[in-house]
């Protein structure tokens, strides 16, 4: 109680400043790694979703049923727990006695990364949906093959379209990291509940910590707004 | 399949079903009314009023949730006017935090839905009710009211489910929700597989609930049954 909150949060000896700073590049990094992965998810959900074999739309939609209908923190435990021990049987398996863990913070990015997928499946399948048909049959006439007709026509304007979602969607990803709090990777929230727990301020540090989230969440909401602006002058609607 | 295994872990989960009912369905009506306080600011005249209602939103929708429940259950008890009042007995039970967490956390998306909802009311039809005479509380009544409730429903239903689901988070603070008992159930016997798959069954089940009851809702207002 005696030292002042400010020192406690600044940079000096006693203050909690520089590490709480490295736990918030961590949860940025565990974001951006997560949201890379449900994008590469993402886009394949979307193929799935969008096949015409009936089967593949079953994965699809199984997938992204599954995904968006559990709570989030219930796959992070599934990995946490199901992750080490799989690891461990496949290492018995290959004849390596003990227990494996695998990394928290691997654990955390396919956790929240297959979460992430599912929704951006959902945005990247919609974005496709508002593509004119006739673009597509323009490209073909002009005789584009497959490939070049995904990547001069198809793509840049689902991303285009799917931007806005996506923008919602990384910022659920960068609150949700807050999960990996609980299995113990020493993200922003953790560093928190540790700072708290050795100065007996958690208002102050939980306090600190949501006015962090709130910081990379707006700095980040300006820098896509940024792109969208950009993106809409350029195509002049 | 140990079928024996899995009913037994059905049979326990089950029993978290109600508290985590209890935590959606109270924090949902008192989110509800939350937010329609917040979305009559956003929609005042009064510039500060917006302001405040901006914030609000901004601040509980940018940061995560567990915050928000680690602030109410391990923060308020640093407040001391927090201590002395009356609600004090209430926030010593990680219940009420839980609860207080999460009706505020959805009452920041609710006001957006809200929001949104009455700015998509025709502005032709509210003028029209004006030159019949219409004012106040009989034009939100008969007017914009019923219509924003058709455009808001089924986004309200989305943010039901995605309360429910967020509940699970208070099983980090101790409550025994499905979340809590399979946790601690996996603790236990280290079965994590089978136990949190029937975890996610039974959230599943809950959304599938509330989805269809939203959606039959939306028929029943829905006057021309065109959905």
């Amino acid at each position: 109680m005696s030292t002042p909150a400010f020192t406690l949060i600044g940079f000096g000896p006693e203050g909690w400043g520089k590490l709480l700073l490295l736990a918030a590049g961590l949860t940025l990094v565990a974001a951006v790694c997560s949201f890379a992965l449900g994008s590469l998810l993402g886009a394949a959900g979307a193929v799935l979703k969008l096949a015409s074999s009936r089967s593949l739309r079953g994965i699809g939609t199984f997938y992204t049923t599954v995904f968006r209908g559990i709570p989030e923190i219930l796959v992070v435990y599934l990995f946490y727990f199901g992750g080490s021990l799989a690891l461990t049987r496949l290492m018995h398996l290959a004849g390596f006695p003990g227990f494996f863990s695998l990394p928290f913070f691997i654990i955390g990015v396919v956790a929240i990364g297959l979460v992430s997928g599912a929704y951006q499946t959902e945005a990247y399948r919609s974005a496709y949906l508002r593509l004119e048909r006739g673009q597509i049959e323009a490209g073909k006439a002009c005789g584009m093959s497959r490939f070049v007709l995904l990547w001069r026509v198809i793509a840049p304007q689902t991303l285009r379209f799917a931007l806005p979602a996506l923008g919602n969607i990384w910022q659920s990803v960068l609150k949700e990291t807050a999960l990996l709090s609980i299995i113990g990777l020493i993200e922003l929230l953790r560093q928190s509940t540790i700072a708290s727990g050795a100065t007996r301020q958690p208002l102050l540090f939980y306090g600190v910590a949501a006015l962090l989230y709130l910081v990379m969440g707006q700095i980040t909401a300006l820098g896509i707004r940024t792109v969208e602006k950009r993106l809409a002058r350029c195509w002049g609607r | 399949m140990d079928w024996p295994f899995l009913f037994a872990t059905a049979k326990t989960l089950l029993t978290g079903v109600p508290l985590t009912l209890r935590l959606a369905a109270t924090s949902l009506c008192a989110g509800f009314v939350l937010a329609v306080g917040i979305a009559a600011l956003a929609g005042s005249r009064f510039a500060p009023a917006r302001w405040i209602a901006a914030l609000y939103v901004m601040l509980f929708q940018g940061t995560p949730l567990l915050v928000q429940i680690f602030i109410v259950y391990y923060g308020f008890g640093q407040i001391d006017f927090l201590r002395a009042s009356f609600a004090w007995p209430f926030l010593q039970q990680a219940y009420w935090c839980a609860v207080l967490a999460l009706s505020l956390n959805t009452s920041a998306y609710g006001a957006e839905i809200i929001r949104g909802a009455i700015a998509a009311v025709p502005a032709r039809e509210i003028e029209a009710a004006r030159a019949m005479g219409m004012s106040g509380l009989l034009l939100r009544r008969r007017i914009i009211w019923p219509q924003a409730l058709q455009y808001g429903l089924a986004n309200y239903g989305n943010e039901a489910i995605l309360l429910l689901k967020a509940t699970s988070l208070a099983s980090v603070i101790t409550l025994m929700d499905v979340t809590g008992l399979a946790y601690r159930l996996v603790s236990k016997t280290y079965r994590s597989e089978e136990i949190f798959t029937v975890a996610g069954l039974i959230y599943l089940a809950l959304t599938f609930v509330i989805a269809t009851g939203v959606h039959l809702l939306e028929r029943r207002l829905t006057p021309c049954r065109q959905v």
